[in-house]
């Protein structure tokens, strides 16, 4: 048995209500662990994409994306190795700041090329992206500062290259359409 | 216009591009539904109407082609048409109203799932304006069956109503076949809208593989003929693909043993020579013996389910393995597969006949002579038995065997859950596929009689008997009204042993002999004076079948089995229910106790089998 480890899956499905609570039931039911999810609108109408990050062992990977293969809606799946892909979160956080420390934190907010988005006498929201590991890091700097309030979107990632996962998957669905 | 992407399908399943006359026709969406379900050959609906679901009762009144059958509860729908499904390899439709009518269908719907049963469950939804706001009678059926269908189908739109009829039926019967729910909310019954048939499905998602990868098919012809203690493990799997000819050619041409799983019984005839019985907690001495010191298990459409392996990483260690399913998740879930296959069971057989012929015709032929020879010890020295009961008693074992031995093998035979079903699944001989119908996965109590019901309906000319205990019974004999009334003549046994059996067993041997809650016929404790232990005969079963319109008969003493199962048998104008009074203390054997290795298997209470296991 292989250690516990972090997979990034891409997974097509039919944009139709109720997918998004296929998947949540099936990792729920199933006993697997989903570290972060995210779904949005892909270049065609009917596909949404996800982006789901498991933490598991190899072995169960395979049987999440078996299970997950047999949801009907459920068009393609890709594991998107983490050197083959690019792999970003976003995160708004809410920092504490004076007219003594705003400097510091624009500073930090510089070296990471994050973005200041609101300010006030007392706060400043600071939004970024990249990867897990930067933002961590940048989190690790605004800690001593005092944060407010943190929001951090699920891990989306796209395969680097020409190639597309979607191309095989909507010529299926135009040739069903 | 064009087909959509999934592979060819097996079973009857009505293609809905089937090649006929275009039809577009304005109707309601009731109407809708149902020539959609005429379309695709649906011939039979069990059902109960209510609220939402009344505007489809109106049009089903009418058809000529669709029979609905009204049953008493909504749970005896559901497995009504579980038991169609298995008994005629079609689809299976149970109907029922929104709320509980559709909490009624979960534990069929569960049932089915864990069983792989192609059935559609069509239930009537509040009308889609009051989804959300707590409606009378409004339940979220899709949200509660999503875990336990192969899919499901929320329609507000009339318009949609024949596209995902036809969906529905493709997805229950091709694959793996599973139960598919379809949700109608009422107003879209209500609706005019525009009938047209046939009509596009549009599955990008659902693409069942059939045809088996040819590499593999070479790789485990290859093995097998190198084995030298092959086992054919046959599931359920090869019985949904109508493989029974091609297992059989496959076995004789290799000569290698076979077992049957519980959901596989009939599929290879018992009385086979090759035969060793049925793996498992309650299977024979020399079917888990077999795997347990194989060196190759040859699955086929089988799971490695626990009730099968125990303990798991004690099971069949010597063992490489074959795994053929046709649902690629089931393969290495539980136990890593060497050579995986994915593929109808029936076309993986055929192309391993093919192959272990080509294996052959190169010279290279297995040599199973030594392995038969341990084989064959072991069938001979464990037998399936069973103790006699207490003198002038009738053994619930007995019963059972004689009713096989004189009903025969051409009678479909319907079975609930507990020692009975054991029994009846031992000592009765299965020697044609769909003939035994059992609630193998999810262990349901009460599927026998709306079971039986539901292959007599799909198979009005064949015998049809329901073993029973009185547990299973007590939970859904009301389905015999039903039977009554539709003029559907099952047969019902009844073996009464007053008492939870198979659970009193477990107390018998696991709990010292406190047999919590699980005797069924005590009376009331008076006067400080215990409870009778049995015998208070609370329900009369007698009285209480012939009040259900059936013919009510009783048997206590052995002398008299013989002919009150002839009597039985001899009555086709009504059900007949027979009450076997047998004694409560039989126990089912063989037995490896839950969570223990099949090595520890016992032929008998405290009796381990002597497998010579210096020799290994």
């Amino acid at each position: 048995m292989t250690a516990m480890s972090k997979h990034t899956l891409s997974v097509l499905v039919e944009n139709k209500p109720g997918v998004l609570a296929r998947i949540a039931s099936l990792f729920s039911r199933r006993g697997f662990n989903i570290d972060s999810l995210a779904v949005g609108p892909t270049e065609h109408p009917d596909i949404s994409r996800m982006t789901i990050v498991v933490n598991v062992e190899d072995l169960p990977l395979e049987q999440v994306t078996k299970q997950l293969n047999k949801l009907v809606n459920v068009i393609k799946i890709v594991e998107l190795d983490q050197s083959q892909a690019v792999q970003r979160e976003l995160v708004l956080v809410k920092v504490r700041a004076d007219a003594e420390s705003r400097s510091q934190i624009v500073e930090i907010v510089q070296l990471f090329r994050a973005k200041t988005v609101d300010v006030s006498p007392d706060a400043v929201t600071i939004e970024a992206t990249g990867s897990s590991d930067k933002l961590e890091a940048m989190l690790k700097m605004l800690e001593p500062y005092g944060i407010k309030e943190l929001v951090q979107s699920g891990l989306v990632a796209i395969g680097r290259g020409a190639r597309s996962i979607t191309d095989r998957s909507l010529r299926a669905l135009d040739r069903s359409a | 216009m064009t087909e959509h992407a999934a592979s060819p399908r097996r079973g009857d399943t009505p293609a809905a591009h089937a090649p006929g006359p275009r039809t577009t026709e304005t109707m309601t969406g009731a109407q809708s539904l149902i020539r959609s379900l005429e379309a695709v050959g649906a011939d039979t609906v069990f059902g109960i109407p209510g609220g939402a679901i009344l505007p489809a009762y109106d049009p089903l009144m009418d058809s000529t082609k669709v029979r609905h059958i009204l049953v008493r509860h909504e749970q005896g729908a559901g497995h009504a048409a579980t038991g169609y499904a298995q008994a005629t390899g079609r689809v299976g439709v149970c109907m029922a109203t929104s709320g509980p009518g559709a909490t009624n269908l979960v534990t069929p719907i569960a049932d089915a799932y864990m069983d792989s049963v192609p059935i559609v469950a069509i239930t009537g939804q509040v009308a889609s304006k009051a989804i959300g706001t707590d409606a009378f009678q409004e339940a979220d059926i899709c949200g509660i069956t999503m875990p336990i269908t192969k899919h499901n189908f929320l329609v507000t739109d009339p318009a949609e109503i024949p596209r995902v009829i036809a969906e529905a039926f493709h997805i229950a019967g091709t694959g793996r076949p599973g139960p598919v729910l379809v949700d109608i909310a009422k107003d879209a019954l209500q609706a005019t809208t525009v009938f047209r048939w046939p009509v596009e499905t549009s599955l990008p998602g659902y693409r069942p593989v059939t045809k088996p990868h040819a590499k593999q098919i070479r790789e485990a012809a290859r093995m097998l003929v190198n084995a030298k203690k092959p086992v054919l493990y046959v599931g359920g799997g090869v019985l949904k693909a109508n493989a029974s000819a091609e297992l059989r050619i496959l076995a004789e041409l290799t000569g290698a043993p076979v077992v049957t799983t519980l959901m596989a019984l009939g599929v290879f005839p018992d009385s086979h020579p090759q035969h060793l019985g049925m793996p498992g907690m309650h299977g024979s001495v020399p079917a888990v013996t077999a795997l347990q010191k194989s060196d190759l298990l040859f699955t086929l459409g089988a799971r490695f389910d626990d009730r099968v392996t125990g303990k798991l990483d004690s099971f069949a260690p010597f063992a490489k393995v074959v795994h053929a399913d046709i649902d690629p998740a089931e393969i290495g879930k539980n136990r890593p597969a060497d050579v995986p296959i994915v593929g109808d069971a029936r076309e993986v057989i055929a192309d391993l006949i093919v192959a272990v012929q080509a294996e052959f015709d190169a010279g290279h032929k297995g040599d199973y002579a030594d392995w038969w020879v341990k084989l064959n010890q072991w069938k001979a020295t464990y037998p399936l038995g069973y103790e006699p009961a207490p003198e002038g008693g009738l053994s619930p074992q007995q019963v059972i065997e004689r009713i096989g031995q004189l009903v025969g093998s051409d009678a479909i035979y319907a079975a609930g859950v507990g020692q009975h079903q054991m029994w009846a699944s031992q000592f009765i001989s299965y020697e044609k596929p769909a003939t035994w119908l059992n609630s193998g996965g999810a262990g349901t109590m009460g599927y026998a009689v709306p079971a039986a019901m539901g292959a007599k309906a799909g198979k009005p000319d064949t015998e049809v008997w329901a073993i029973d205990g009185d547990g299973c019974f007590q939970m859904t004999n009301q389905e015999l009204v039903t039977c009554a009334l539709n003029n559907i003549p099952i047969k019902v046994a009844v073996i009464n042993n007053g008492s939870l059996g198979m659970v009193r067993q477990w107390q018998t041997l696991f709990y010292n002999q406190r047999y919590s809650n699980t005797v069924l016929h005590a009376g009331p404790e008076h006067d400080g004076i215990a409870a009778p232990a049995q015998g208070t005969r609370i329900p009369d079963f007698v009285m209480l079948s012939e009040a259900m319109g059936c013919v009510g008969l009783r048997c206590e003493r052995p002398e008299d089995l013989d002919a009150v199962i002839k009597q039985a048998m001899e009555i086709n104008d009504r059900p007949v229910v027979i009450d076997f009074i047998v004694h409560q203390d039989a126990m089912v054997w063989p037995m490896v106790a839950a969570g223990t290795s099949n090595d520890e298997i016992l032929a008998a209470r405290d009796l381990r089998p002597d497998f010579g296991d210096d020799l290994d």
